[in-house]
């Protein structure tokens, strides 16, 4: 974290008195300095699993090319040796830049248990979350893999009902599943199945976007309410029985941003909000751009049930899983265009302008004004949010 | 969620803090004892709203804060073993023992299991009665009802492959002995609501005579907490010492019976060693005799530690146990933000989002709002 001054020797100064006069009573252990092994915090969407990628994976993949702070990757077609050979009839899905048509790819893996869960299922969810990172890239999703990991025993059923889930949502996100491969591991080693899906889109208009075109002054927008798919998974996870129950998000937002697109909004950053939700995707956002961002609490749209669960939990919607809804930052003019055209498609009808970039000394800070009119830092979770006792 | 905005309101804020600014001649110290206050005054920003001449410092009432370090050890130990499954509440997970935590005793391979209630653990050990079930009972009052209701159910049911692992402290005594240390600021305290949901608040009345301070029973969200606090200056500036209750809607001076006579069945009142603080007599409970068969230090031998040998190279750098006493604020800390982050905790209070430090770090990095 940019803003965190560096560790400090052991010893200091300043309260020496204070721990003198408190030896015999205090009992506070050295902190666990490192994980020696993976713990479920580390994917989590939070702190560790930045650390995970900034020192294990970063490392390792950069001088092989890895992009990074991206949902996904924009691939030069000179990269595969095609150059500018790829030529674009119409222009309605293509455009030749100076480097050859402009490609994006995704992949993302989905674990998730239980299989089946209000609003959605594992299947729709690798179908839309692998074409919503595509579509923050400003890409329409064109092609899709599917890499199965199915445990022994699984019921066929199970997964004929997830694999017709997966060609449903591949129609709706207008997306074809191209190619797949399929694995079976011994049981108990797997929860029922794993899924992988990796896209690629075509980048349809000469945008570029990212956290470097960020500008103060920018507007902050979401594109619905927040929190539905963490507390669906809860809610059927932990057993809990709400009054009414809360569906997943679990959706394609493909048609939302290309109407964007289409409206010519001048788009400067976009990020789909998943595990660690819109907070981590916020905090993500400043501390690449270097700028800060003001959120303002009453603004922020979340559901009375899922307010109600989280709550009752001791949960943070801010925090909380979505699979349907992403942020969008743009040029302060384009502010009302954007939420209107968002709320002229049906997934965007609670989409809503919450807040605005700044430029400012403190950079890579979130800062939120709470419903009382008062003001707190907002950071990402150290890993997953646990609950709290009472 | 009914009744939520309405505690949440910015307007009724205001009016509170224009009333605290009108009333307030001069500079008060006042606790609020509750974890669950301190993250709701953190994460609201209640504290921005005061005059500048109040002080609120946060108190002890984080339960995973003052669980002993031994008692976090001795949990590690029981996940270790073959055959026990470890239950716990959430944020018990992350708190640093001696050499690790719970979740990274999960990933060497312990049956870590977290739970919402002590219930969900008993369920557990009564569908699985090959393994041991332990339940790692923390928390005040607020939770002894249903850790009780769980050891209770388990001999009636006969299910004796559950067990308690014990770390129940007591607000008052906590509170007595703040106000009794030399180095004490507390001028008034907020008592925790939740708590006097089960408890009453027939027992501060003792306190408040004896010590006079004001104490006002304060419910948890932001305008519950800002008129806790205005009745509580308007006692101070006026020279009285009361209990008061703020938080009428949930909390009767004699509590809820059923729970105390549960409580009561189950566990006794005894000596209790509390993390950054010490041995206050009389200030938890334990299993009784009759229960004693349900008692996972006793079933599995792990008893024979009780002053722990804990301790670590590191502990000096930790203040937690004046910030939890408030006499230090958890920005004080040469550590804080530094060595000692959520992710790697010197201390309990980095750990919780009940935690002052946690609540600070979270909130407050930057200079804004501190």
């Amino acid at each position: 974290m940019a803003e965190r001054p560096p560790a400090k020797p052991a010893q200091q100064q300043g309260n020496a008195d204070d721990r003198k006069s408190s030896q015999s009573a205090f009992s506070c252990p050295v902190s666990i300095d490192r994980h020696e092994r993976i713990q479920l915090a580390h994917g989590g969407g939070g702190e560790l699993m930045h650390q995970l990628i900034e020192g294990v994976f970063a490392a390792g993949f950069a001088d092989v090319g890895l992009q990074q702070h991206c949902d996904a990757a924009l691939i030069d077609t000179a990269l595969l040796g095609v150059g500018g050979a790829i030529r674009t009839s119409g222009g309605r899905v293509g455009r030749e830049l100076s480097g050859g048509v402009r490609l994006a790819m995704a992949t993302d893996s989905y674990v998730v248990d239980p299989l089946v869960f209000p609003g959605g299922d594992i299947g729709t969810l690798s179908v839309n979350g692998t074409v919503n990172d595509l579509a923050m890239m400003a890409a329409r999703p064109g092609v899709l893999s599917v890499g199965f990991i199915l445990e022994e025993g699984l019921e066929m059923a199970t997964l004929e009902r997830i694999v017709t889930s997966m060609r449903n949502a591949a129609r709706s996100a207008g997306v074809a599943v191209v190619t797949g491969d399929t694995k079976v591991v011994d049981r108990g080693k797997g929860d029922g199945m794993y899924i992988n899906t990796t896209g690629i889109g075509l980048v349809v208009r000469d945008v570029v976007l990212g956290p470097d075109k960020v500008e103060p002054g920018d507007a902050v927008i979401v594109s619905g309410d927040l929190g539905r798919h963490g507390v669906a998974i809860l809610s059927v996870r932990e057993g809990f029985r709400f009054d009414s129950a809360v569906q997943s998000d679990c959706a394609p937002v493909v048609e939302p941003v290309m109407r964007l697109l289409d409206a010519g909004v001048d788009i400067h950053c976009m990020r789909d909000l998943t595990r660690g939700g819109l907070t981590s995707a916020v905090v993500e956002i400043a501390r690449s751009a270097g700028v800060e961002i003001a959120l303002e609490e009453a603004a922020i749209p979340v559901s009375g049930e899922v307010r109600a669960a989280c709550e009752l939990l001791g949960l943070d919607p801010l925090y909380m899983a979505n699979e349907g809804r992403f942020v969008v930052l743009v040029a302060e003019s384009d502010k009302d265009r954007a939420v209107a055209t968002l709320r002229s498609h049906q997934l965007g009808g609670r989409a809503q302008c919450i807040g605005t970039v700044h430029d400012s000394r403190d950079r890579g800070l979130v800062v939120l004004e709470t419903a009382i009119g008062s003001h707190r830092i907002l950071d990402m979770l150290s890993g997953q949010q646990l609950p709290r006792i009472c | 969620m009914k009744y939520l905005h309405e505690y949440r309101d910015p307007a009724a804020a205001r009016r509170y803090a224009q009333a605290l600014a009108r009333v307030t001649t001069r500079p008060w110290t006042i606790m609020e004892v509750c974890g669950g206050q301190t993250h709701s005054i953190v994460r609201h920003g209640v504290d921005a709203l005061l005059p500048d001449q109040l002080e609120l410092v946060h108190g002890p009432g984080c339960p995973v804060c003052v669980t002993p370090i031994e008692l976090i050890d001795k949990a590690i130990e029981l996940a270790e073993r073959p055959g026990v499954v470890l239950c716990s509440f959430g944020d018990m997970l992350r708190v640093p023992g001696s050499k690790s935590d719970l979740l990274s005793a999960k990933a060497r391979g312990g049956d870590v299991r977290m739970v919402y209630s002590p219930l969900d653990a008993l369920d557990h050990a009564r569908a699985h009665r090959d393994v041991e079930v332990v339940f790692f009972a923390v928390g005040f009052e607020t939770t002894a009802p249903a850790n009780a209701m769980a050891v209770y159910q388990a001999r009636a049911q006969g299910i004796d492959n559950f067990s308690l692992l014990v770390s129940h402290v007591l607000v008052p005594p906590a509170m007595a002995t703040i106000l009794s240390a030399p180095h004490n600021r507390v001028q008034g305290f907020l008592a925790a609501g939740h708590v006097c949901t089960i408890t009453g608040y027939r027992d501060y009345e003792s306190i408040c005579r004896r010590h006079a301070v004001p104490i006002v029973v304060t419910g948890f969200e932001p305008l519950d907490i800002l008129q806790g606090v205005l009745m509580c200056i308007k006692q101070l500036e006026r020279g009285r010492a009361e209990v008061e209750n703020q938080y009428t809607r949930a909390v009767v001076r004699d509590g809820n019976r059923h729970a105390q006579k549960m409580i009561g069945e189950v566990f006794e009142v005894m000596p209790r060693d509390w993390r950054g603080i010490g041995t206050i007599a009389a200030s938890g409970f334990g299993l009784r005799e009759s229960y004693a068969a349900f008692d996972a230090e006793k079933r599995f031998g792990l008893d024979c530690d009780a002053n722990g040998s804990g301790r670590t190279a590191g502990e000096e750098l930790c203040i937690s146990g004046l910030v939890l006493q408030g006499v230090r604020r958890p920005v004080d800390c040469t550590e804080f933000g530094t060595r000692c982050t959520p992710e790697h905790p010197l201390g309990a209070p980095m750990v919780s989002s009940e935690g002052a430090c946690a609540a600070y770090y979270c909130y407050r990095r930057g200079g804004r709002g501190v």
